[in-house]
């Protein structure tokens, strides 16, 4: 089946099995490595990835649902200033440990903070709610959950 | 003179580090394994299938070197050959180039077993029905540690509690999956992977192969906690017999569905008590017997077993102890290293205990165990004097200032009887304290690791540093590179830590036991002040390390006395919860921490061990159920069933550190990655049984044991259990 889609920016088409995972898409036809499987079965959320605005599990998700879509993962998002700022803000809170999670965690994050109508209201069970489907093993989540204040006070103006 | 490092951690978080996974190297091959389906049995028959072109099998005929995995004791083999001892032992490796055509080809292959009756628990191992699994009595090992008189002990008590506590599985649930990728190049095999120690994988594809021409490298690690210990030889070994046969690269990457199933646990262990009390409320003597669950190979359990007997008062000084150990053999997954190597599963069962016999004798918890705390001038278990000073009770100052403990505890105590409020909820407050020994057991650094590093400086006067030991998250890489750093005086992007390569970095030893920084970081603070001492400008210079232990460090294995580590970290937790009497589930409200470490190199890289420990510990003590069920196999399969602490199950946690620098140690510092998961659970279950003033015995303490514990009775069923109130 032929798939058109935007991702990260960039217009795509693909002819593919409609029912392959997007997660398998992106790393194995495309070659985009940064999104990661974890579980392979939704609850880890190690490959997510934003589909028109909405964070999805990836490994679950089918191709052809993304038929028409805007498809936005670290790739891309590592590009902009928001996705700078953020990777940075992480980085200063030490909320990367082995990093396996970071990708989907970095887009969950992002989606804390775009979704916010002020971000300055934010409270932290906003974020952990914004990052609960999305499992780490290795901080405990209390660095993670630090970054957002960072990103927001170091990226005045961008959020 | 030291700046931000901002290449810490920058490649992952930016998605460009490159795990085991995201590595491709042109035609590689893919490999799966085939497994035991018989648990325990002997090989009768075997039917193949037809192999299409371009498709392997290798089995244990095929291994040119020695068909074992070298880890500790070489009975684990790398193919199961006649005998096997757990669902899903390897049998064959299958290789080629479609994953689908493997999987299909699994299927096709028939083995009949001739089986025997299976032991799955410590009680069926000791009852060895058709005989043993091994040796003559299904003991891989058994040791006994006598301190004092415990019959003269046992004389002066006035009060004799029995008291049982166990503690089940734990899965290490590393987000990264165990997965190896092997390749022939420039003469020698060449193993990449997701590992804690790569040294250990070269050492197992020699013994496997017959040569030494091979090589192990870490690749970026998602996660290892114990669990890339020893368990990647398990990928290693057979995978090196099929690169080296077919001269192609291949790689071997289990599903999460695999890595949970196959992979090691934490050692389930039960623990008798007998503790005798005196007139005055001091404990007098303890008698214990403790069993560890080992499963179907040797592996780590001997270490394991040591750690928990030598370990097994604490932090408290008792004048009379027995204890004997035993580790068992059973059809089951061989269990193996796991954060805390023993000290979790000790810690919990010692500060429950210890909570039950204060509570017995009417006696506050934490004062009763604050009587009985080592002291500078105590003696450990093992007859060593205390090295450096013990701060147990400024730390125990500090918990409660931050936890607001004993107030709380007051104010608990006093809620409305749980009878009149059934469907109210309760809060309750629990503290425990711990420790952790560091570094290998006894003197093993001194007589088996003798670990070695290097740093060389080059003419523009960069600094790198060689050694095996990984970053698995731990943040190792930063906290060695400030160490050379900072003694050097020089910025901290002038400093950069080698890959962990075979081909590159002398054997530092393992990346475990809470050894890296006390043991190979001292060594590293070493070559650096050698290298400042006689650096010269514009040249390369290469500075040498190796271990050497420090004097006042002794050690007899064979009657388990002197140091039993050469140094010991210490902690406190305090968790506090509230308890919903319907649903039986507890919303944690607070967590606070305090340790000795000595001193933390990197102050924000140790409060990421001390969250992720706390936390991966408040897991095993409350939703991480790991059962086994009628085939000796885990009930719990996916991420689905096996529950792990999310973001909205814990709360910001507040920690401290008390400064007590250790003289042989970095700047000061002791370990401390292990340490940081010794406490919670029995913080945890000490904080439910405040709340609903029942006993608990064994963790993890899920809603459904509670709701037993609660109503259990009730219902008739006996095995509820004591409601004190």
């Amino acid at each position: 089946m032929k798939i058109d889609f935007t991702l990260n920016g960039q217009a795509r088409s693909l002819n593919v099995d409609p029912l392959q995972p997007l997660l398998t898409t992106l790393r194995d036809v495309i070659g985009l490595k940064a999104t990661k499987e974890g579980c392979g079965e939704g609850e880890c959320g190690a490959c997510s990835a934003i589909v028109n605005g909405k964070l999805v599990n990836t490994c679950l998700f089918p191709i052809a649902q993304v038929d028409g879509a805007q498809v936005l993962t670290l790739e891309g998002l590592r590009e902009t200033p928001r996705g700078r700022c953020l990777i940075d803000a992480l980085l200063t809170a030490k909320g990367v440990q082995c990093g396996f999670c970071t990708p989907g965690m970095v887009l969950a994050l992002y989606q804390v903070l775009v979704n916010s109508p002020d971000v300055t209201q934010i409270t932290e069970h906003e974020i952990r709610v914004g990052i609960s489907g999305n499992l780490c093993r290795c901080t405990g989540y209390g660095m993670i959950v630090d970054a957002v204040n960072i990103a927001i006070e170091q990226g005045e103006g961008l959020w | 003179m030291v700046t931000v490092n901002t290449q810490f951690k920058q490649a992952e978080a930016c998605g460009v580090a490159e795990y085991v996974a995201d590595r491709h190297f042109e035609g590689q091959l893919e490999g799966r394994f085939y497994r035991s389906s018989c648990s325990r049995g002997v090989i009768d028959d075997v039917q193949l299938p037809t192999f299409p072109p371009g498709y392997h099998l290798f089995s244990a005929s095929d291994v040119p070197g020695k068909n074992e995995l070298p880890i500790v004791e070489n009975d684990w083999p790398a193919f199961a050959d006649k005998e096997v001892r757990y669902i899903g032992q390897v049998v064959y490796l299958l290789v080629g180039p479609d994953p689908e055509v493997l999987e299909d080809l699994i299927k096709q292959i028939k083995i009949t077993y001739i089986s025997s009756t299976p032991a799955f628990t410590i009680s069926q191992s000791q009852a060895m029905k058709d005989g043993p699994i091994c040796g003559s009595d299904n003991q891989f090992d058994h040791h006994e540690l006598i301190k004092g008189d415990i019959d003269k002990g046992f004389a002066e008590a006035v009060t004799i509690i029995e008291d049982s506590c166990s503690t089940s599985y734990q899965e290490h649930l590393y987000l990264e999956t165990q997965g190896v990728i092997g390749y022939p190049k420039e003469g020698k095999i060449v193993i990449e992977g997701s590992m804690q120690c790569p040294w250990y994988v070269h050492h197992c594809m020699s013994h496997v192969l017959g040569h030494d021409k091979v090589r192990a490298i870490q690749c970026t690690t998602g996660g290892g906690f114990g669990g890339k210990e020893d368990f990647p030889d398990v990928l290693a070994g057979p995978l090196a017999v099929a690169v080296e046969h077919l001269q192609l690269p291949i790689r071997l990457i289990f599903n999460r569905t695999e890595d949970i199933a196959f992979t090691s646990k934490r050692h389930p262990v039960e623990f008798n008590y007998r503790t005798g009390v005196d007139k005055d409320g001091k404990i007098v003597a303890m008698d214990l017997k403790l069993d560890i669950n080992s499963g179907g190979y040797f592996s780590l359990s001997g270490i394991v077993l040591q750690r928990s007997l030598t370990t097994c008062t604490n932090v408290y000084d008792i004048p009379n102890v027995r204890v004997s150990g035993t580790a068992w053999a059973t059809n089951t997954v061989p269990n193996g290293a796991f954060r805390g190597f023993g000290a979790p599963q000790t810690c919990f069962a010692i500060e429950t205990h210890l909570s039950h016999v204060a509570k017995e004798t009417g006696q506050d918890p934490a004062a009763f165990k604050q009587a009985h705390f080592l002291t500078s001038q105590s003696k450990t278990l093992t007859g060593a004097e205390i090295y450096g000073d013990m701060v147990l009770d400024q730390m125990m100052t500090r918990a409660d200032e931050l936890s607001d403990y004993h107030e709380k505890v007051k104010s608990y105590a006093a809620q409305v009887q749980m009878s009149d409020d059934k469907f109210g909820k309760r809060r309750g407050i629990g503290l425990a304290v711990f420790q952790h020994g560091c570094g290998f057991a006894g003197d093993l650094e001194d007589i088996l690791v003798k670990a070695k590093v290097a740093i060389v400086k080059d003419p523009q006067g960069n600094v790198e540093i060689l050694a095996s030991n990984t970053d698995i998250g731990q943040g190792l890489s930063l906290t060695f590179c400030k160490i050379v750093a900072e003694t050097l005086d020089i910025p901290l992007d002038r400093v950069h830590q080698a890959r962990p390569d075979t081909d590159k970095v002398p054997d530092s030893g393992p990346t475990v036991a809470s050894r890296s920084i006390l043991i190979v970081g001292y060594l590293l603070e070493n070559a650096a002040k050698e290298l400042k001492e006689n650096w010269i400008e514009g040249v390369e210079q290469r500075f040498e390390q190796v271990y050497k232990k420090p004097d006042y460090h002794h050690w007899d294995q064979q009657t388990y006395q002197g140091n039993a580590y050469q140094a010991t970290s210490y902690g406190i937790n305090v968790v506090e919860i509230e308890l919903d009497l319907v649903t039986c589930q507890s919303e944690i409200l607070g967590l606070w921490a305090v340790y000795d470490v000595g001193h933390a190199i990197d102050a924000l890289v140790f409060q990421g061990q001390i969250d992720g420990g706390l936390v991966q510990a408040i897991g095993y003590g409350s939703s991480e159920k790991l059962e086994l069920n009628e085939q000796g196999t885990f009930a719990q399969k996916s991420m689905a069933d096996y529950v792990i602490p999310t973001s909205l199950d814990v709360p910001k946690i507040v920690s401290s550190l008390v400064e007590n620098p250790y003289e042989f140690g970095p700047q000061g510092a002791k370990g401390g990655g292990e340490l940081t998961h010794n406490g919670g659970a029995a913080a945890y279950v000490a904080a439910v049984e405040s709340a609903i003033g029942v006993n608990i015995s064994s963790i993890p303490v899920t809603p459904e044991l509670i709701s037993e514990l609660l109503y259990g009775c009730e219902n008739g069923d006996e095995s509820g259990g004591k409601n004190e109130d």
